[in-house]
C-alpha cells in the first residue's frame, strides 16, 4: 500500500480490558495516520500454568482440569484429545458404543463453539441480532448436554476408556429434533449476514492472508482453510470413528475474513450431518471399558491430534511409569492462529482491526493455557 | 430446565400473604397513603427513593476474564435476559458501577483489574464469580501463575459460587446485590462523614 502522505507514527494499547478482544488480549498497534503499520500481540494475561498443574494429578483427575485449564469454549475436546493422548499411552481399548458417542459430543460441541464465534464476532461488526440468535440456538445444545453429564460449560464426560454415561432414554430423538430445527436456523444465518451489504463491506477482502504465508505461521483449522490449506485432522489422521463418517471439509482459496466466515458456517451445516450419521449408526453395547482410578501408564510418549473448533489440537504425553504425567505439552490452535494476527493486518486501517481479530477466533485460554 | 438449589416447601404451611415489596419495590421503606379522596400520596425519604433507582439501575462492566464470561454473556443473551433488571454492560469502566470478575485472575492481569475498579467511580459494586476469583478454585494447588482470589486486590460484595455459576446463579447475586444497595445508608453516611469532617475541625 503506498503512503503519499507520512505522519509521526503512533503507539496504540488495545486491551487487556477491551470489549472486542475476546478475553484477555492486549494489542499493540502501530499507527501511521489511520494505516496498520505492525501490530504486537501481549499474550499471558491468562496463563494458568495447567501444564504444570497436570504433572500432579492422576491421569483420571486431569480430565477435568483440561475443561477449565484448555479452551473453555470447547471442553468436550479438549477431552478428547487428552483421553486419546492417554489411550494410546496405555493401549486402552474404546468400546464402539463410546467412540460413537464421542463423536456425536464432539460435533455438538463444534456447534456451539462456532455459534458463540459467530455471536460475538456479529457484535463486534455492530449486528446484535446475529448474538441473540446465536445464543438461542446454543443454549438448546447445552440442555441437550446438561440432560446427558449434568454440566452446562465443563463436563468431565469423555472418561479414559470411553464415556462416563450413557444418554438417557429418548436424549437421541431430542438430539434429532433440535438438529431438524437447528438446520432451518443456519438457513437464517446464511440470509441475514452472507448478502448483507454492510457485513459484506466490512468482511470482503479485508484481512487477507495467503496460503504460503499462512503454512509458515502454522495456521490451522478455519483459519488456516480458508487460505486453500486443505488439512483437517479428522480427514488425515482420522480418531475415534471419523473414518467412517461422511462429511466435506470446505477450502477456499480467498483467505479474508469473509472466507473464514463461510467456512465455519459450512463446518456447522457438515457437523450437523456427522451427528445424524453417527445417530443412525448408534451401536448398542458397553460405553467405557473398566479403567482402574489410579491407573498408571507405561514408560513412554504418545502424541495425540485432534481437530478442534479452532484448529489442529494436540497433546504430547510423556510418562516415567507412575500415575502422574511426567510431561504434559499441549499445542494449541489458536496460538498458532494469533501468530498470523499480525501478518493479517498489516496495512489495514484501524477500524479493521476488530473485524479481523475477530474472525480468526481466538479462546485466550487456548493461548496461553 | 432445572431451577437449581430450591428446597421442597413444607405443605402444611398457609400460603404468605404478598408482601409490600412484591407490589412495588419502592413501598420497603414508604408509607403510601392511598385512603385519601382523588388519589394518593407518598411518602419516602430522599434516600429509599435514590436507593431504589440505584438498584434498579446497575450497569457492570463488560469484562470477562475466562470461561465465567461465557455463562455471563449468557446471561446477558436471549434466555436469561439480564436487560430486564436493568443491567446494562458499559464498555469503559468511567459509566459503570458493578465489576462482575469472571474467571480466574493470573498474578499478571491483578493489578490491571485494580487499575480498572479504581477507575469507577464510586459508589462501586465488586461481584466474584466463580470459585477461581472467589478462592483460587481449581487452580489452587500446584500452580504459580493465578491469584487466590480476587479478594486480595479489591473489596468483594457478592461471592457467587460453582465452577461456572449458572446464569441463574449470576441472577441470584445481582439480586442480592440490589438488596444490599436498597438498605445502604447512603446519604446517611454523607452527612455523617460531613459532620465528622466539620467536628473534627480546622487543620
Amino acid at each position: 500500500m503506498s503512503m503519499a502522505l507520512r505522519t509521526e507514527e503512533l503507539m496504540l494499547n488495545m486491551g487487556p480490558q477491551h470489549p472486542s478482544t475476546h478475553g484477555v488480549l492486549r494489542l499493540v498497534v502501530t499507527l501511521d495516520g489511520e494505516n496498520i503499520v505492525d501490530v504486537k500481540p501481549d499474550i499471558g494475561y491468562l496463563h494458568s500454568s495447567v501444564e504444570k498443574m497436570m504433572e500432579h494429578r492422576l491421569y483420571v483427575q486431569n480430565v477435568s482440569l483440561a475443561d477449565r485449564g484448555m479452551d473453555y469454549l470447547i471442553a468436550m475436546q479438549n477431552e478428547q484429545v487428552y483421553c486419546l493422548a492417554v489411550e494410546r499411552l496405555a493401549g486402552i481399548e474404546v468400546p464402539e458404543r463410546g467412540k460413537y458417542l464421542r463423536v456425536i459430543f464432539d460435533e455438538l460441541q463444534r456447534i456451539a463453539s462456532h455459534l458463540v464465534w459467530l455471536g460475538t464476532w456479529g457484535i463486534d461488526l455492530g449486528a446484535t441480532t446475529v448474538f441473540l440468535w446465536c445464543f438461542r440456538e446454543r443454549e438448546m445444545i447445552l440442555d441437550l448436554f446438561e440432560k446427558v453429564t449434568g454440566g452446562r460449560l465443563h463436563h468431565a464426560y469423555f472418561r479414559i476408556g470411553g464415556v462416563y454415561v450413557d444418554p438417557p432414554a429418548g436424549w437421541t430423538d431430542e438430539v434429532k429434533t433440535f438438529l431438524d430445527y437447528f438446520d432451518e436456523r443456519v438457513v437464517e444465518y446464511d440470509k441475514l449476514l452472507t448478502a448483507n451489504p454492510i457485513f459484506v463491506a466490512r468482511t470482503k477482502g479485508v484481512g487477507v492472508i495467503d496460503r504460503r504465508a499462512a503454512i509458515a505461521m502454522g495456521a490451522s483449522g478455519p483459519v488456516g482453510r480458508a487460505s486453500g490449506i486443505a488439512m483437517d485432522v479428522r480427514k488425515v489422521e482420522p480418531y475415534e470413528v471419523y473414518d467412517r463418517m461422511h462429511f466435506d471439509v470446505p477450502v477456499l482459496t480467498d483467505g479474508d475474513c469473509f472466507a473464514r466466515y463461510q467456512v465455519r458456517l459450512e463446518e456447522i451445516r457438515q457437523a450437523s450431518r456427522i451427528v445424524r450419521q453417527a445417530l443412525k449408526e448408534l451401536p448398542g453395547g458397553e460405553v467405557r471399558s473398566r479403567v482402574p482410578m489410579t491407573m498408571k501408564a507405561p514408560r513412554g510418549e504418545a502424541y495425540a491430534r485432534t481437530e478442534s473448533a479452532r484448529g489442529d489440537l494436540a497433546i504430547y504425553l510423556a510418562s516415567d511409569g507412575e500415575e502422574m504425567p511426567y510431561r504434559v505439552k499441549i499445542r494449541a490452535p489458536s496460538f498458532s492462529n494469533l501468530y498470523a494476527l499480525s501478518e493479517m493486518m498489516r496495512g489495514w486501517k484501524i477500524a479493521d482491526v476488530i473485524a479481523i481479530l475477530g474472525s480468526i477466533d481466538i479462546v485466550l485460554s487456548d493461548v496461553d493455557r | 430446565m432445572s431451577i437449581g438449589f430450591v428446597g421442597p416447601r413444607p405443605e402444611s404451611t398457609p400460603p404468605a400473604e404478598p408482601k409490600r415489596s412484591q407490589i412495588a419495590p419502592v413501598a420497603e421503606m414508604v408509607g403510601i397513603l392511598d385512603s385519601l379522596p382523588g388519589g394518593g400520596l407518598i411518602l419516602t425519604t430522599v434516600e429509599a427513593a435514590l436507593n431504589w433507582g440505584r438498584a434498579a439501575s446497575i450497569w457492570p462492566l463488560t469484562f470477562g476474564l475466562a470461561c465465567c464470561a461465557i455463562e455471563m454473556m449468557a446471561a446477558f443473551a436471549s434466555r436469561f435476559d439480564l436487560d430486564r433488571m436493568g443491567v446494562i454492560p458499559r464498555a469503559t469502566p468511567r459509566q459503570a458501577d458493578l465489576m462482575i470478575v469472571a474467571g480466574r485472575a493470573t498474578l499478571k492481569m491483578a493489578p490491571i483489574v485494580r487499575r480498572l475498579w479504581e477507575q469507577m467511580p464510586e459508589p462501586r459494586y465488586v461481584i466474584s464469580m466463580g470459585s477461581c476469583a472467589t478462592c483460587g478454585g481449581p487452580f489452587y494447588y500446584d500452580n504459580y501463575s493465578i491469584l487466590k482470589g480476587i479478594d486480595q486486590v479489591v473489596p468483594v460484595d457478592v461471592y457467587v459460587p460453582g465452577c461456572p455459576p449458572r446464569p441463574e446463579a449470576l441472577i441470584e447475586g445481582i439480586l442480592k446485590l440490589q438488596e444490599q444497595i436498597k438498605k445502604e445508608p447512603f446519604l446517611r453516611k454523607q452527612a455523617l462523614d460531613a459532620i465528622a469532617a466539620r467536628s473534627a475541625g480546622p487543620r
